[in-house]
Parts: C-alpha cells; sequence; structure tokens
C-alpha cells in the first residue's frame, strides 16, 4: 500500500496555499514541541549560543530565505531552493517537516519526516520562540497552521496507466536527461513513485519553488502525474 | 484515413509484421519519411522509431552530415560556446534506431503518389510525410539584400559557417567601428535570438573594442524579453547598443553590400559589419508540396497535419500553428505530438491529447540568463497557450546565474532528446 501512504503525505504535505484563507489559530502547544524537537537535536541546535552541527542552526529561521548562513556547507538541493526564492515561511518549514525530500530532493536532511500535523505545529511553535520578533509574525496566512485537506485517497491511490506516462514524460525529457546527468538541471530517473508524485504534486500547488516545473506540474491531472509516476518507476 | 491505399506498396511482409508489436494496421511495413533533422524532424524520427520498434520504416531525408543547432548558436558568438560544441551528428540515429539516414536534398513531393524525390535521383514513397524545413527567407525582404549577399552580409540565421562568418567579421571590426543588425518583421524563428545576438556581440566588443557601436533597425515596436534586453544592456553595455525602432524609421531600411552602408530613415551609414535577418517563410519544400498559405503551412494542432493533406504533418518554424513561438524547443514539442498522431494512425499504439509547451532561454552577459515559456494546448482552430512566465526585471544575480546555468543543462538534455 505504498500509494495509499503517498497520499496520506501528501494530504498533510499540500494543505499550503489552499487554505490560506482557512480561520488562523496557533500553530501548536510550543511545550509539547520542545520534547519532540529532541529528535532534530541531534543535528540542529537553537537558542542561545547554537551553533552549526551536522545541520545548520535554527535561530530566526521563520520567513528566513533559505540557506542564508555563509559558514555553513549546504547541499546543491537547498542551493538551487535557494536560486529559486524559497523561504523559510511556515508553510515550507511546514512541508519540509512532513517530508524534506519532497520539498527538496537532493536535500543533506537524513530524516523521514513527521506525517502528524500535531507533531510538526509544536515543534514549529517550539522553534518560533527562537525567530527574532515572532510576534511580528502574522497569525493569519501564511503562518497560520492550516487544518487537513480532505483528500480523496483514491485518487492519490490511483494506478496510472504507464503507456500515456510515457507520452507525457517526453514533455519532461526536453530539459531532463535520462542518463542521470546533471548539468544545472535535475536528472529525473531514480525517483521513488510516491517521492515523484508527492514532489509533482508540490510544484502543482505551487509550494516547491520554480517556475518552470510550476507550470508543467500545474496542467498536470493526478491521473497523469500517477501515469508519469508509474512509468519512471518502470524505467530502468 | 484510406489505408488501403498503401496496398500498392505490395512488400508483401504483412505476416511478419502481424507476429511484431505494436501491430501494423493495414497491409505492408508503412513507411515514414522524415524532411529536415532540426529540432522537429530528428526528433520526430527517433521517437516514431523508438516507439514502433521496428514496425514502420523511418527514413530521414537532411543535406548536412553536421547538424548545427541555431540554439547556442548566439553563445558562439559571444564566445561562450564553441563551434564543435553545437555540431551534432546523425549517427546514434542510424545505428541505435534503426533510422535510414539520407544526406540529400528533397526535391520534389507528388502527393498523388506519395513520393518524395531528391536532388541525387532518388524517390522515396511514404505512407506519412513529415516536413520539418526549418524556415527560407522571403525575396526581396530587405532592400539592396539578397542571398548572394550573405557573404558580405551575413544573416546568420542558420546556423554553421554564417556563424563562423559573422563572429569573424565581428571580431576584425576597427576600433571605434559599428556592428549594425537588420532585424526582421515577425513572425519569424527564435524571437529573443536578434536581441541575445545583439546582447553576445555587445559582450565581445566591450572586451575587444569598447569604443565600438552597435545599431539595430527593428520594423517591431517591441520584442521578445524586450525589458529584460534593455536593462541588461544598460547594465553591461552602457552606451554602446543603439535600438531604432520604428517610431524612428527602423522598419524603413535597405542596404549596399558593395559599399557597406545601410540606409535607415533616408539616413545613410557607413558600418563595418551588417547582419541582415531578412522577413522570413516556411522552408522551400512546403511551397513546393503546395501545403502553404501565405508563407506558412497551417496545422492541425491536435496531430500536427497539414491542413491541406492528411498525409501530411509539417513541424517547427514551418507551420502557421497558433500561438507557440518558432523556436527548436517549440518544434520537438510538436514532434513528439506528431510522431505520436503518426504511431497511432500506422499501428495499434494510441493517441493521447496533445500537449505543447516551450522555454526560450537568452544570454544577456556572463552568467546573466533570462528566461520565457508557456504550455500550450491544441484547439480545433489552434494551438492555444494555458499559462506562462518569464523572468523578472531586477532578479538576483544569483537567480540569472542558475537561469544560465539551467539553459545548458536544456541544451543537453533537448540535443540528446533529439539525436539519441
Amino acid at each position: 500500500m505504498r500509494w495509499l501512504g503517498g497520499a496520506i503525505l501528501a494530504g498533510a504535505a499540500l494543505t499550503g496555499a489552499a487554505r490560506a484563507d482557512e480561520t488562523a489559530r496557533d500553530i501548536g502547544d510550543a511545550a509539547r514541541g520542545e520534547g519532540l524537537f529532541q529528535v532534530c537535536a541531534s543535528c540542529h541546535q537553537v537558542g542561545e549560543g547554537a551553533e552549526h552541527g551536522t545541520g545548520p542552526h535554527l535561530n530566526g529561521i521563520f520567513d528566513r530565505k533559505v540557506a542564508q548562513f555563509e559558514d555553513f556547507d549546504y547541499s546543491p538541493g537547498i542551493l538551487r531552493a535557494r536560486r529559486d526564492g524559497m523561504v523559510w515561511d511556515l508553510e515550507h518549514l511546514d512541508a519540509y517537516l512532513t517530508n524534506p525530500k519532497t520539498l527538496v530532493s537532493g536535500t543533506n536532511m537524513e530524516f523521514a519526516g513527521l506525517p502528524d500535523a500535531q507533531d510538526r505545529g509544536d515543534i514549529l511553535a517550539y522553534l518560533r520562540r527562537f525567530s527574532a520578533s515572532p510576534q511580528n509574525i502574522p497569525e493569519a496566512a501564511p503562518t497560520a497552521l492550516k487544518q487537513d485537506v480532505e483528500l480523496a485517497p483514491e485518487v492519490l491511490a490511483m494506478v496510472g496507466d504507464p503507456e500515456y506516462g510515457e507520452y507525457l514524460s517526453t514533455e519532461c525529457t526536453t530539459c531532463h536527461q535520462t542518463d542521470g546527468e546533471y548539468d544545472g538541471i535535475p536528472v529525473i530517473t531514480g525517483w521513488l513513485a510516491e517521492d515523484f508524485v508527492l514532489a509533482m504534486h508540490a510544484y502543482k500547488q505551487k509550494i516547491r519553488p520554480h517556475p518552470v516545473m510550476q507550470m508543467m506540474a500545474g496542467r498536470l491531472s493526478d491521473e497523469e502525474i500517477a501515469a508519469l509516476a508509474a512509468y519512471f518507476e518502470a524505467l530502468e | 484515413m484510406t489505408l488501403n491505399r498503401r496496398t500498392f506498396l505490395g512488400t508483401g511482409v504483412a505476416a511478419a509484421a502481424a507476429l511484431q508489436a505494436p501491430v501494423v494496421l493495414g497491409a505492408g511495413k508503412p513507411r515514414v519519411v522524415v524532411v529536415g533533422g532540426g529540432a522537429g524532424g530528428a526528433t520526430a524520427a527517433r521517437y516514431i522509431a523508438k516507439g514502433a520498434a521496428g514496425a514502420i520504416d523511418v527514413t530521414l531525408v537532411e543535406p548536412t552530415r553536421s547538424y548545427y543547432t541555431c540554439f547556442f548558436s548566439n553563445l558562439y558568438i559571444g564566445g561562450f560556446r564553441e563551434l564543435s560544441s553545437i555540431a551534432h551528428s546523425y549517427g546514434k540515429l542510424a545505428s541505435e534506431y534503426g533510422i535510414n539516414v539520407v544526406h540529400d536534398w528533397a526535391v520534389g513531393i507528388d502527393r498523388d503518389a506519395r513520393t518524395v524525390s531528391l536532388a541525387g535521383g532518388g524517390v522515396l514513397p511514404y505512407d506519412r510525410l513529415i516536413l520539418s524545413p526549418g524556415i527560407d527567407f522571403v525575396d526581396g525582404a530587405v532592400e539592396g539584400w539578397d542571398v548572394s549577399a550573405q557573404n558580405k552580409m551575413p544573416h546568420a540565421y542558420k546556423a554553421g559557417s554564417q556563424s563562423e562568418l559573422l563572429k569573424a567579421q565581428i571580431e576584425a571590426m576597427p576600433e571605434g567601428g559599428t556592428f549594425a543588425m537588420v532585424a526582421p518583421p515577425n513572425p519569424y524563428r527564435c524571437p529573443p535570438g536578434p536581441y541575445e545576438r545583439v546582447s553576445m556581440v555587445a559582450h565581445v566588443l566591450k572586451q575587444k573594442n569598447p569604443t565600438a557601436k552597435i545599431i539595430v533597425a527593428d520594423p517591431k515596436p517591441k520584442f521578445s524579453k524586450m525589458a529584460l534586453f534593455q536593462e541588461g544592456w544598460n547594465t553591461h553595455y552602457s552606451g554602446m547598443v543603439d535600438w531604432i525602432g520604428p517610431d524612428f524609421g527602423g522598419g524603413d531600411v535597405s542596404v549596399d553590400p558593395e559599399a557597406m552602408t545601410v540606409t535607415i530613415d533616408g539616413e545613410e551609414t557607413k558600418v563595418d559589419v551588417c547582419n541582415v535577418i531578412p522577413a522570413m517563410k516556411a522552408g522551400r519544400i512546403c511551397e513546393i508540396a503546395g501545403i502553404n498559405e501565405g508563407n506558412w503551412a497551417p496545422v492541425i494542432g491536435h496531430t500536427m497535419q497539414s491542413r491541406m493533406d492528411e498525409n501530411i504533418h509539417v513541424l517547427g518554424d514551418a507551420t502557421n500553428q497558433g500561438d507557440m513561438p518558432k523556436s527548436g524547443f517549440s518544434a520537438n514539442s510538436q514532434a513528439k505530438v506528431a510522431a505520436m498522431a503518426v504511431r497511432a494512425a500506422l499501428t495499434d499504439s494510441k493517441m493521447f491529447p496533445a500537449k505543447f509547451s516551450n522555454t526560450c532561454w537568452s544570454l544577456i552577459a556572463t552568467d546573466d540568463g533570462v528566461k520565457v515559456g508557456a504550455t500550450y494546448e491544441a484547439t480545433d482552430e489552434k494551438i492555444a497557450k494555458v499559462d506562462g512566465f518569464i523572468s523578472a526585471t531586477g532578479e538576483s544575480a544569483e537567480l540569472r546565474q542558475a537561469t544560465y546555468e539551467e539553459s545548458i543543462g536544456w541544451y543537453a538534455g533537448i540535443t540528446s532528446d533529439m539525436f539519441g
């Protein structure tokens, strides 16, 4: 039930822009988040005197552009997100915590992700204490945590038609090379189907930055994304 | 579709073909002839051969053995690429995809007999013909210029020796000399192309000949990525580029290739290099085939079939299709739709709704890349734009560098998509 797993994660990850008009509420329980943060603390420090470790320190992360520390060695994936103008607003932090690779392919953050929206909200509520002026972050969109969107599981559980996927993939290969070469454009081979589906939906929802990909994914239907995933999954 | 008309081929291999997948419709192994080995033709040939896996005979007719892509030829002029890096051969299309590559000129098309005749005397029968001939120039479009003057005043709008010539002329300009461009009217191949070229010429002159001047005579009041180019010219090449639009007589131009003069709005100027990019039309073979309406070949967006002949598909710059710009990216995108339609017509493979896209990257200066793009779909009337984007003025240097790097990746991607 690999696909259903993907569907649930997508539901959690894609509660973003579409829900911006929802009533604002607290992002979570910071006290509980402090406890949950211990999972993160093996790589990330936060608070007074925090320094970079395996990951960069997280002071002041809210509403900061990604990858801003000159003294930290970022992954190419994160640097690409920076060039694309991504900002660590609540929506992106939430998407990243849901599944880092869905938001930023090629990130060094070895973390499977937190499927539970409440867990993420609580951690983010805790982290917000260490952003310079958390009181200046408006409680309305985009920082309000959005409620879980109700996705039709059958839509995301659908098995795509690989033949249709092959036809659709011809649009991808104008830019993306299938031999695994990275030449300023990321590779398109070697994706797990669920990661691929999540990433494409993230572009479609404009959570992942990059105008070309937002445009290309924006007109793909759920069936078409499933078809592409089925094709690329079968591709050697 | 009159598949029974193909019975005259009578190759007698119907039984053998039936054992193969995909299954061929009708009798005999269907034959597809593709004329033109550029972004449209090479892609179409490759995708038909790849998808049909031997069920369709594919012949590609292309006069040159070494194909120079027009895209990135400006980067060669600017010194960012070697000429050899934009040259491609057809070896893999022949050896890996089984395409019969014929280096010859297609000089005649008999639509009733469904044959293509070659300058070398050969005759190629087809069930479906794909024409992707690119552009030719409209005779008399620029007063004083015709193709016989292209060695004095190069167009460099078909890449290769013309690009080499123009680059050499720019580098030989006297100190403080003048480079003139006569820009084309719409519609033409590669809308940002002339302006990327101006940027690349300015880039060369800024280093080697900083007091030189660039004059652009343009019949169009606005052009592709205009704000981005003008911003870039001001930033990188301040005072060097003089763009003369139609309000100042940019559309009233004549040239004298012997005297090396350009006359704009009645005022004659002596120039050192003159890059004449005349008005364009579909490659001549479309005219010969009798499928043009005006200067271009109208097509049905769903399949890229000619509106004049259902057995002919036309791709790329030569077409009148609707909203897509004439670009290598567009031709490549259209080729995939045509390949799908041809395979569906000749074998039992599936037909899907046509989808098209285009992105054009342009380089303004070192690490200063910009892009414009859109997606399209087929309607009964035309290929219609769905959504689009364009780089913004004032973007960060980091984003512009990433855009340029992306274009390098795209070049590698599309050329391997074309040539295997």
